[in-house]
């Protein structure tokens, strides 16, 4: 059975529709990637499995039980846990209070204080510092170690390379592994392709809020991947 | 307003009038026409009761045209509802003048002093601004509590309109309340269809959006602002020769902005039409329930809760969307065809194509 | 010397200014609510000690034990049901739903209680008082209103910078949708901060209600005065809001001593001329660990 199983969703912003129609399945201990340029729908779909978005005319199961009308705070309950565009950490809060605050519910696991500042040392260096004042790298590593805190089944990634430098996207994908052997199932949104195939086991590409391709990484092509990607 | 088309583009021109709106002119003209020869045959109660319901009709249009319009949410209209009281007394005791001619002067003394306030005022926001602008009117009443050559707390009596008798000051006051009542109707269809009703028009959709196609965000509201605080207190001033007896604490009462609100919520919030229904309601259910007492603002209330989150639109709102009609042209659209020289109205013997 | 004594009366008054500040500061803080009915339910809360003094005997500061948790549930609900309704349309439906509920909940008491000025009465403790020099008494009450109120406070700044709720409510105030990302159901906690709000409400209703008589009508006035307090201070600072509230409790105690009409105005003549010259706040301080 699928960890998360996508049937025949749509999702609109006002009257303005974001995704036609998607299915996708993830399965457990999998790290799956979707792909896409600008404006593809990527996070309309993250936001959607999170339920910060209501999904129309199709059906979100997790880990087969039906989520469609859980709020997010439910959602997180079960082990669903977002690293959001932008980063999103609390300004108001320490680096230490983003971290605690992520295991608001409670979900016991593998993941706690002590192993989010091994797998991240700077966070533990700055753990009485304002979140405000971390690096555009540091608020990521933050972001992702505050949904990490929640032990998640299902960690959803949002453009984790957006607008950071090279060196710092490669430090934060090298500890990918380190999650994914915890027993985290990932989903990765991505516009960078290579980073993308670089780490996943599957992939799929998003066009105008259709899926235009899936598969794995060895077996796609550049050309195939090029025209589901940018549509020509 | 008409909207002048270089060469290159087929004439067009901005409309707001519809075909059921220009029918609500005429009507509305006719009921005018009708209203204004009622001190000839009706009774002084008949038009006590009207006096009541065009001034509470034109205060509402006011707070309409604050909140509704221009997001700006007052709980402090009473300062300049009591502030044109005692302007009139003022005008007409201290001064002498006709009340004919003190309603002008107050209001001119009354836009400085608006001006003044919201210095105060437009330094807080949303919810913030509702008790900044209450704080302003406790300061007049306050102020006008203390100061003798008003009467201080005891209040005054106008005297001044003595001199047109009874009679002739119902019939002046009864008037000056139609002609305020109708004067608002027709002031806030003029004002959306002019260029700060398109000002207002985008602040509503998006402050951030209207700030960035150059709409000063700042003045449009102060426009607004002064422009209520004038209408409510002219409004003032005619309650008050009606009613001739000014104590602070009722001219300066919270009650004259709760009223607004009430009517306004009830009838329709944002909309022209919301006031006249409000207006009507309020005082139909206050004629029905006046036997409750203090129940019967807890009626209110309760009901008020209800409709902003159930019926944000109001009664007003129900009705349109049963009934799709726009009666005084709300919406402006774009008009191909022939150009209007310059007025509001269609050229006589043209009939536009509708594009929006 | 009356001088002295009024800044000292008015800075005593100034803490239960805080304290009805604090829980106007709280719900604007976590969920950008004004609530303008917070007068009102503070009347209330006085009310309700009435009832439970009436109906015991008991002390009124005893009467807290039932007070505060009765109103924190009111708070509770009233936001569960109909406040968490009116957010997130604007500015307008929290303003006028909370404007409709201080209508009714001061229409009601003016049924139930008839206009007549209430007190609460906490027997010999009302008249103690400390000597300090021959001409400076302070009051034994006034004393322990003060330190009730900064003790409030002090607890609420506990519960704010280093509980897991705290941490929820600083989170929720900075980014409502990042809250629900990390599993917060932010109108539950909404419910929350609307029944500590009341709370501190309760607590500053039945100190005032000891102190000065109160009618169904003087909701607004309190309102006003713990908006003073909050804007005084400077938005979004536990520590400037009793700031604040000293500041106008003192204006208002020396106003009182150059004539006893001119209480009220002095505090807002304080008020405007804060947002005049001033308006983020005397101690306007936003930090990264205040809601």
């Amino acid at each position: 059975m699928s960890l998360l199983e996508v049937r025949g969703a749509s999702s609109f912003y006002g009257d303005f529709q974001a995704l036609y129609d998607i299915s996708l399945a993830v399965q457990e201990g999998e790290r799956f990637a979707m792909i896409g340029s600008n404006g593809a729908g990527k996070s309309t779909l993250l936001r959607m499995i999170a339920g910060l978005l209501p999904a129309r005319g199709g059906g979100i199961r997790f880990d087969g039980q039906a989520i469609d009308a859980l709020p997010t705070h439910e959602r997180v309950k079960l082990g669903v846990s977002l690293v959001p565009e932008g980063r999103r950490v609390f300004p108001s809060l320490s680096v230490e209070e983003n971290l605690l605050i992520g295991g608001y519910r409670g979900r016991r696991g593998h993941w706690g204080l002590g192993r989010v500042y091994e797998l991240f040392p700077l966070l533990k260096e700055r753990a009485r510092r304002s979140a405000a004042v971390l690096s555009g790298g540091e608020q990521q590593a933050l972001a992702i170690g505050r949904a990490l805190m929640n032990n998640p089944r299902l960690l959803l990634l949002d453009e984790v390379s957006l607008g950071l430098a090279p060196v710092v996207i490669r430090e934060l994908y090298d500890r990918l592994p380190a999650i994914a052997a915890a027993g985290t199932t990932v989903l990765i949104v991505e516009q960078n392709i290579d980073q993308a195939l670089g780490v996943a086991d599957r992939v799929a590409c998003l066009l105008e809020g259709r899926i235009s391709l899936a598969g794995r990484p060895a077996e796609l092509t550049r050309e195939a991947i090029a025209a589901a990607y940018f549509g020509i | 307003m008409s909207t002048t088309s270089a060469t290159a583009v087929p004439p067009f021109r901005v409309e707001s009038a519809t075909p059921a709106s220009r029918a609500a002119a005429v009507v509305g003209l006719l009921l005018l026409a009708v209203l204004a020869t009622a001190p000839a045959w009706g009774g002084s109660g008949f038009m006590k009761l009207l006096i009541e319901f065009f001034t509470l009709l034109a205060l509402a249009q006011m707070w309409n045209l604050l909140a509704g319009y221009a997001g700006l949410v007052s709980i402090g209209q009473q300062a300049f509802v009591g502030l044109g009281a005692y302007g009139l007394f003022v005008g007409t005791d201290r001064l002498g003048l006709h009340p004919l001619l003190a309603i002008p002067v107050l209001a001119a003394v009354i836009a400085l002093i608006a001006l003044a306030t919201s210095l105060f005022a437009f330094r807080l926001h949303g919810g913030y601004f509702a008790i900044g602008t209450w704080v302003i009117a406790e300061v007049f009443r306050i102020l006008v509590s203390g100061a003798k050559e008003v009467g201080a707390g005891n209040g005054v009596t106008i005297q001044g309109a003595a001199f047109l008798g009874p009679q002739g000051r119902l019939a002046l006051t009864y008037w000056l309340a139609l002609g305020v009542g109708f004067g608002s109707v027709i002031l806030v269809a003029w004002i959306m269809r002019s260029r700060l009703g398109l000002a207002l028009r985008a602040l509503r959709d998006s402050e951030a959006g209207a700030e960035s196609l150059g709409i000063d965000v700042f003045r449009t509201k102060l426009a607004v602002y002064l422009i209520a605080s004038v209408g409510c207190a002219v409004a003032g001033a005619i309650i008050y020769l009606s009613l001739l007896r000014i104590q602070p604490n009722a001219a300066f009462s919270v009650d004259w902005t709760a009223r607004m609100i009430f009517i306004v919520i009830i009838g329709g919030l944002g909309r022209i039409e919301g006031p006249i229904v409000g207006a009507l309601v309020f005082i139909g259910l206050r004629e029905t329930l006046a036997d409750f007492g203090s129940l019967y603002l807890v009626i209110l209330g309760v009901v008020a809760i209800g409709l902003t989150l159930l019926a944000p639109r109001g009664l007003w709102g129900l009705f349109v969307a049963r009934f799709p009609m726009v009666s005084f042209g709300a919406q402006p659209r774009l008009v191909m065809g022939a150009q209007t020289p310059g007025g509001a109205g269609p050229p006589p013997g043209t009939t536009p194509t509708e594009v929006a | 010397m009356e001088w002295v004594n009024a800044v000292i009366q008015g800075t005593l008054l100034g803490g239960l200014y805080a304290l009805l500040a604090t829980g106007l500061s709280l719900a604007f803080g976590v969920m950008r609510l004004v609530n303008l009915a917070h007068g009102d339910l503070n009347i209330l809360a006085a009310y309700l000690a009435l009832v439970v003094v009436t109906a015991t005997g008991a002390n009124p500061l005893v009467g807290l034990v039932a007070v505060v948790p009765v109103m924190m549930v009111i708070g509770f609900l009233l936001q569960r049901v109909l406040l968490n309704f009116a957010l997130g349309g604007g500015v307008l439906p929290p303003v006028l739903v909370t404007f409709g509920i201080a209508v009714v909940v001061q229409n009601v008491l003016l049924d139930v209680f008839s206009a007549d000025s209430q007190g609460l009465d906490a027997g010999p403790l009302e008249n103690a008082s400390v000597t300090l020099t021959d001409q400076i008494s302070v009051g034994f009450f006034p004393l322990l209103t003060l330190l009730v109120a900064v003790g409030v406070l002090l607890g609420l700044q506990f519960v704010v910078s280093r509980t897991q709720l705290g941490r929820a409510l600083r989170a929720t105030s900075d980014d409502t949708e990042a809250a629900r990302i990390v599993g917060i159901d932010h109108r539950r906690l909404y419910s929350i901060a609307m029944a500590i709000s009341l709370g501190t409400v309760a607590v500053a209703g039945v100190f005032l209600g000891i102190r000065t008589t109160f009618g169904p009508s003087d909701g607004p006035q309190r309102l006003i005065f713990a908006f003073e307090s909050v804007i005084i201070g400077g938005l979004g600072s536990l520590w400037g809001t009793l700031v604040g509230g000293v500041a106008l409790g003192v204006a208002q105690a020396v106003g009182n001593q150059v004539n006893p009409a001119y209480q009220a105005l002095a505090g807002h003549l304080l008020f405007l001329a804060v947002l005049a010259f001033r308006p983020s706040g005397l101690f306007a301080r936003r930090t990264a660990r205040q809601v």
